[in-house]
């Protein structure tokens, strides 16, 4: 958003009362832009303007607790997985699985902080991209049913190192995913061409299997870039640098909070409602969901379900701060409270859907079944708390527009 | 002749603009994301088919067989991996750099180049290459080989407008390099193509061919220098169709347009094109695994469909402005606004957001002759090698803000407005001169209009 914009948006959020803007085009009308128009309309109280400061900057700090957390659990999914390639077998590859399950539920909420050009997903700089792209194009990594030597670990002219990764992920600038989360994820559960279960990878693929020794290389050079890049988000929301941080809180709270919101009115409907679970559920396709390989889904989805509750009720991970329905409530409490009812349904109902996610799409299952009618309660009630977060935009004088 | 957007006057006696160009599916967002949002007013089961078009839009397809076996099936040659590679927030495409195979830079993704021969192809359209096919795919999967990569080099023009103020233009010579399968011959026919921004293709393809033949005029007979012919192009049933999409409207229906972008740039097969760009020659894209029969299933093209026809159109902005508004009335004057024209109406449409809605897409959908400069003499069903569809001019003043850069006309050739104005020729020769030879001022205006869009 360009400076100008949030400049007149600051204007409106310092006038006190907050007034639906004009923004609303009808064809066929004579229709002008809104100008800056500053409306004062009464008094909310010396505090409005406050509690949005407040929940402004408690959002930076919880933004940085948040990948700290992350960053954290990576690192103990980091130690299992050297010590299962020290010494492979099923035992020390179930301990590399289940850290990397714990780390996954932790860094799931933090994709709240994406979709308006932070240092997540930054046109340019951002490592989204690396960390947790999806679709995994897993023939480009390492073998699949009827290929048996696909992918960069068996082609054994190419070097497994981090540069070499990285610029192979990034080649093209929109090249296939062959880092991150979903990476890892595939070298430790294996492919999911099972009607039921996670993929079934066995540790000798780590001893004894073709291209053994690359296999690991790969897996443990996948995870260092995934703590360089968590690191990356860390430094950028670290108090006190020269860094996206100190731009963000240089932003008016009105430019700040237009961020913010459009996070979580996205990632409720656009992102999690839409392309995670309606599309699986319209397309029964069984396999498309996020975390295919290790059956995972259902707790991708409980997360990003979390990530929209946090910051509505400002509690990260080791830090408790002033929450956006605070700001809310400080201009409209029944409208806070509305939001806040609502949010805590969808969560609920994103738990009230019976793991795994994947038998609710098959195309026997019938619509009335209740996995099925589970899951569209679930989109149902992430749409409207959208339209509640956009109400919630609109009575905090700024004005956001979500998928 | 030119249509204001409306008779209303203020009081400079200039036009009232309105600035919702897409109708009731305008959307007011000034940021990275203006091209990227459903149009307002959509059912809520519109939504989420919009959201399923979005994802198959927006992911990469993977290599076949995945675990994803709806994402896979990529290739076996191809030229990006998702329509967002080169659609990047549903937005425009750019040329790659000069060549220089040793540069480690990434690609810049969004110029593709189209390959035929003389003769008529399938259907009456463009004839393609024995051994390369329609299109040079410059990439492929693992273990096949990639058909070979463009070449590219700018040449540089210096010009200057009437009051002596210079410009530069930069005309492109094209070439192919690193052919996999042997020359492509001397007769061989190359037309460059740039992604354009998607916004608004439901409502252009709900105005009725009749309002669009009305403003055709094959032969001039108006005698006003321009004359805008209909290109007749096969539907999707094969009979003959008014085309609507693709830089010389090649394509009747954005499914269409959909289903070849599929087919020709990420080698997805779909009911529409069913067939894999393998030719005979290219024996490792032929043994390679595809991702089902066929690989977009007709209800993921359905949703892509959907998806692109409901995109939202950004808002003109500071439509009260008064040197936009004296530009757009210099538009009018210029000549510009006799192709690119302002106002169209839908008629009915299944999607009810997009029935009757009065519009501002700036185009007459009607391919016109732009001369030499511009040509690339490539014929294409109805369209000759001089010929090219006026392109809607909506979502122009935010290209940058969308993508970071801006490259306009059919290549990307021109790096500004004022360029792109500079390279129109023929029909357009006119129009083109009244603004080289106006006065800097006009000029500024004119632009800071396009620049509104």
């Amino acid at each position: 958003m360009p400076k100008n914009l949030l400049s007149m948006l600051n204007a409106r959020i310092r006038g006190g009362r907050r007034r639906r803007l004009p923004v609303v085009v009808a064809a066929g009308l004579l229709v002008t832009l809104p100008a800056a128009v500053l409306v004062s309309c009464g008094d909310d109280g010396p505090d409005a303007g406050a509690v949005l400061d407040e929940a402004v900057a408690d959002y930076a700090q919880g933004v940085h607790a948040s990948y700290s957390a992350s960053l954290a659990t990576a690192q103990d999914m980091d130690r299992s997985i050297d010590a299962f390639l020290a010494s492979p077998s099923e035992e020390t590859l179930k301990n590399a699985r289940d850290a990397w399950l714990s780390a996954r539920s932790v860094y799931g909420p933090s994709e709240v902080f994406r979709f308006y050009g932070g240092p997540i997903d930054n046109e340019e700089t951002g490592k989204e991209g690396h960390i947790n792209a999806w679709p995994l194009d897993e023939g480009y990594i390492d073998y699949v049913e009827g290929a048996p030597d696909a992918g960069i670990i068996n082609d054994t002219a190419i070097s497994i190192d981090k540069a070499t990764l990285f610029d192979l992920n990034e080649a093209g600038g929109e090249a296939n995913v062959s880092t991150g989360w979903h990476a890892i994820e595939f070298l430790l559960w294996g492919q999911d061409g099972r009607a039921d279960g996670a993929g079934q990878r066995p540790a000798s693929d780590y001893t004894t299997a073709a291209n053994a020794d690359r296999r690991g290389q790969y897996l443990a050079v996948t995870s260092d870039l995934l703590l360089d890049h968590l690191q990356e988000l860390v430094n950028e929301w670290a108090p006190g640098g020269n860094n996206y941080r100190s731009w963000f809180e240089d932003l008016d709270s009105a430019e700040a909070m237009t961020l913010i919101l459009t996070g979580i009115g996205e990632m409720s409907r656009g992102e999690l409602a839409g392309e995670r679970m309606s599309v699986a559920y319209l397309e029964r396709s069984e396999e498309d969901e996020h975390s295919c390989f290790s059956d995972n889904t259902h707790n991708d989805i409980i997360a990003n379900a979390i990530g929209v509750q946090m910051v509505l009720e400002g509690t990260y991970p080791g830090f408790s701060g002033t929450g956006v329905l605070e700001a809310v409530a400080a201009v409209d409490e029944a409208l806070a409270e509305r939001l806040r009812t609502e949010v805590n349904d969808s969560v609920a109902l994103t738990r009230a859907i019976p793991a795994p996610f994947d038998q609710h799409v098959q195309d026997a299952v019938a619509d009335s079944a209740p996995g099925r009618s589970a899951v569209l309660a679930a989109i149902e009630a992430l749409e409207s708390q959208t339209d509640t977060i956009v109400a919630a935009a609109t009575a905090l004088g700024v004005s956001i527009n979500v998928s | 002749m030119v249509t204001l957007m409306a008779a209303a006057a203020c009081g400079e006696d200039l036009p009232e603009l309105d600035a919702a160009l897409g109708g009731e599916t305008t959307r007011v967002e000034v940021s990275r994301n203006s091209f990227a949002l459903p149009a307002p007013k959509l059912t809520n089961t519109e939504r989420r088919t919009f959201e399923v078009g979005d994802s198959f839009f927006t992911q990469n397809w993977v290599s076949a067989p995945a675990s994803t076996e709806a994402r896979d099936g990529l290739g076996p040659t191809f030229n990006a991996f998702a329509c967002s590679s080169c659609h990047r927030l549903d937005g425009r495409g750019q040329p790659p750099a000069e060549s220089d195979p040793a540069s480690d830079e990434p690609d810049r993704l969004g110029l593709l180049l189209r390959l035929s021969i003389p003769g008529e192809g399938p259907l009456g359209g463009p004839n393609p290459h024995p051994d390369y096919g329609g299109q040079l795919q410059t990439r492929a999967l693992l273990g096949v080989p990639a058909e070979g990569r463009m070449d590219l080099r700018y040449e540089y023009i210096a010009g200057s407008y009437a009051d002596g103020e210079p410009f530069e233009l930069r005309l492109p010579h094209y070439g192919v390099a690193d052919l996999a399968f042997g020359p492509l011959g001397d007769d061989i026919m190359i037309s460059p193509r740039l992604a354009p921004q998607v916004i608004g293709m439901g409502l252009l393809e709900a105005v009725p061919a009749a309002t669009i033949l009305a403003q055709a005029d094959p032969d001039d007979s108006d005698g006003d220098g321009i004359s805008g012919r209909a290109n007749e192009v096969p539907g999707e049933d094969g009979s003959p169709t008014l085309g609507h999409f693709g830089w010389k409207a090649g394509r009747a229906t954005v499914r269409q347009q959909v289903a070849a972008a599929f087919n020709g740039d990420i080698g997805i097969t779909s009911p529409l094109f069913p067939e894999e760009n393998c030719p005979p020659v290219q024996t490792a894209c032929r043994e390679a695994p595809n991702g089902g029969t066929p690989e977009v299933t007709p209800s993921r093209l359905d949703s892509v469909d959907l998806y692109a026809r409901t995109l939202a159109v950004p808002a003109l902005r500071d439509a009260t402005d008064t040197q936009v508004r004296r530009g757009f009335k210099l538009f009018g004057e210029f000549g510009c606004a006799a192709c690119h024209l302002p106002t169209l109406e839908t008629g009915p449409s299944d999607i009810e957001a997009l029935a009757h809605q009065v519009f501002h897409p700036f185009t007459d959908l009607l391919l016109h002759d732009m001369g030499d400069g511009l040509a690339d003499g490539r014929p294409e069903f109805g369209a000759g090698g001089r010929e090219w569809r006026t392109p809607p001019l909506w979502g122009l003043g935010l290209l940058e803000e969308v993508n970071g850069f801006r490259f306009l006309l059919h290549d990307g050739r021109a790096r500004t407005p004022a360029e792109a104005i500079l390279w129109h020729g023929g029909e357009a020769q006119a129009a083109m001169e009244a603004f080289r030879d106006a006065p800097a001022e006009e000029r500024e205006a004119l632009l800071r209009f396009l620049e509104s869009l």
